[in-house]
């Protein structure tokens, strides 16, 4: 064999040890940055059922789910009238009323501003829906985002009507 | 390094300095020539290191009646407030303690930047040091989170959900940080976790800041490099340690004012409420030491440049030494960059007036101009003035001007151009 071959089998044998350490730290890894994900208990309180027999129209409940505060808001008339009045095109984040409230009476999101995580304050701001005390984000009936830093629309967590008196989120 | 060739006296001395120099290391910091026209403005190293060091020393304390889960966190701190021998004393020393650190470390950063102290040759301490100051920043905030109030609450969340800015992969990354949706207990104990280390990774950074500064040796007021040891030198002992143990005694008179007598001046009351994940408080302000980069943060109106433009704002720092393209270092003989700095250190107190104001109307419009001013000083005003600014000479020592009457003018314009 020339030097020159020698060389190139050497290299080889290097980038191969090397790649297989790089692969071996990793594996080691992994369990040390993975343990810090939410763990089986945390995900084990996936959902939470709700009794909104009580709430009046115009009033809203705080619930708490996952750890994080979610709006039950029962609609008026009027909200429900200027939430769908809305165009598109004036919106940040463009959404429908209809997608956002399956049964347009009820209003269900996660109570968490989507600028920085504050909890924004119900029947306050420019838009008659909430408005973020943090950082000045205001938000209409429908919890769109309509003015201020945050990006988008205040999210809506996975839930459904057990019966008419009864909201199960997650 | 000045003592390669230090001797112990005694042979025991010497039998174990051959094994372990430490006593080679102990005459080189006692000896070591320092100039001899450092001002106050000198003494904060010291100060700082007394700092962390008392930290480290009432936080283990503290860390012995601490508990770190989210239904006891809050009483615990309690208890050691009303129960536990001192406590009081060793928490508002610990609380107060980190206020102090942060003036200390601001005094000392704009000391640098005065007199050019992150200049060649001291990039790498300027860098170094610009760790040190990301990591006190860190462990403030965690430290801030742990006695689990209200205000530590909506800091914690705050501040995590910056990473939420981040494209695509930003909800993962704020759900890895808290452990689960939202802050919680998993968050608070790793917060206390990493509350525990950061102070002794600064403590190792702190020995290299020092390890890189014993190289070129201390910059000084008119920032000229001087021969050492010379006239221009003292030892660093006993004449820099009576100084910087006089100027901690005056630091020592501030701290246990705050103490003792304004425990809470700088705390913030809702954070004797209990943490409440439903009800964000009204007005909700970081500390004070944070308080321009949270200006900075919530000038920008758009929620990703609002995070790089508070990160941008800190790396600019790092990178100062660069920034700078002036050769002369002490602003002491740069008429215009002196008063470059001083309107510098106005908009940094600007920014920290506006960051405690609710961002709006007015507030918000001078919060932008002085963001805007602050990029402006370092990354336009700074290159452009090594280039056109008229400099005064420099003398040739710093006795010179002293013993030698008027310093020789043809020989200064040289080194100043």
């Amino acid at each position: 064999m020339s030097d020159q071959e020698k060389t190139k089998r050497r290299d080889f044998l290097f980038t191969a040890s090397y790649a297989l350490g790089a692969v071996g730290v990793g594996a080691a890894v992994w369990p040390l940055i993975d343990q810090m994900n939410p763990d089986s208990s945390v995900k084990a309180l996936a959902s939470t059922e709700v009794d909104i027999s009580t709430i009046e129209p115009g009033k809203s409940i705080t619930v708490l789910w996952r750890g994080k505060p979610v709006f039950i808001k029962r609609r008026t008339k009027d909200e429900i009238a200027e939430a769908k009045a809305v165009k598109l095109e004036d919106l940040i984040h463009p959404e429908k009323d209809e997608d956002r409230a399956k049964n347009s009476e009820w209003l269900v999101m996660i109570g968490v501003c989507t600028h920085l995580g504050c909890v924004p304050l119900g029947d306050k701001g420019e838009y008659n829906g909430w408005f973020c005390p943090c950082h000045g984000s205001h938000y209409d009936t429908s919890g769109r985002i309509r003015k201020g830093p945050a990006p988008t629309n205040l999210e809506i967590p996975k839930y459904e009507f057990v019966n008419s008196n009864t909201i199960k989120i997650g | 390094m000045s003592n390669h060739n230090y001797v112990p006296s005694s042979k025991l001395g010497k039998w174990f300095n051959d094994r372990l120099p430490l006593l080679s290391l102990s005459a080189h910091v006692t000896e070591y020539p320092t100039p001899k026209n450092l001002n106050y403005w000198w003494t904060f190293g010291g100060i700082l290191t007394f700092c962390l060091v008392a930290q480290i020393i009432t936080g283990i304390v503290l860390a012995m009646h601490y508990v770190a889960q989210a239904d006891l966190a809050f009483a615990s701190v309690e208890h050691i407030m009303r129960d536990v021998n001192y406590g009081w004393l060793i928490r508002y020393f610990h609380a107060n303690g980190s206020s102090m650190f942060f003036l200390a470390v601001y005094i000392h950063i704009f000391r640098s930047l005065y007199y050019g102290s992150y200049k060649s040759p001291r990039e790498v301490i300027w860098i170094l040091g610009m760790m040190i100051y990301f990591l006190m920043m860190m462990t403030a905030f965690m430290g801030y989170v742990l006695p689990w109030g209200q205000m530590s609450f909506w800091a914690a969340t705050v501040i995590t959900n910056l990473f939420s800015a981040v494209p695509l992969i930003g909800e993962s990354i704020t759900n890895w940080l808290w452990g689960g949706y939202a802050v919680d207990s998993p968050t608070l104990t790793r917060f206390y976790a990493l509350h525990y280390l950061f102070p002794f990774l600064i403590l190792g950074l702190v020995i290299l800041h020092i390890w890189a500064l014993h190289i070129p040796g201390n910059n000084n007021p008119i920032g000229i490099d001087i021969k050492k040891p010379s006239k221009d030198t003292v030892p660093f002992h006993p004449y820099i340690v009576i100084k910087d143990l006089y100027a901690l005694l005056i630091f020592l008179i501030l701290f246990a004012f705050f103490v003792f007598y304004a425990p809470n001046l700088l705390g913030h009351p809702d954070n004797y409420i209990e943490a409440n994940p439903l009800v964000t408080p009204t007005h909700i302000v970081p500390e004070w030491y944070l308080l321009p980069f949270y200006a900075i943060l919530r000038s920008v109106p758009d929620k990703l440049l609002g995070v790089v433009a508070m990160f941008a704002s800190i790396f600019v720092l790092v990178i100062l030494p660069w920034l700078d393209t002036s050769k002369i270092k002490s602003a002491v003989f740069r008429p215009l960059y002196k008063q470059f700095y001083w309107i510098l250190v106005l908009d940094v107190f600007l920014l920290g007036y506006m960051g405690a104001m609710p961002a709006e109307g007015l507030y918000l419009l001078v919060a932008r101009v002085a963001t805007a001013y602050y990029f402006i000083h370092f990354i336009i005003i700074l290159p452009i003035l090594g280039f056109k600014e008229k400099t005064i000479p420099l003398p040739l020592s710093i006795s010179e001007p002293v013993l030698n009457g008027t310093p020789n003018l043809e020989e200064n314009n040289k080194t100043s151009t």
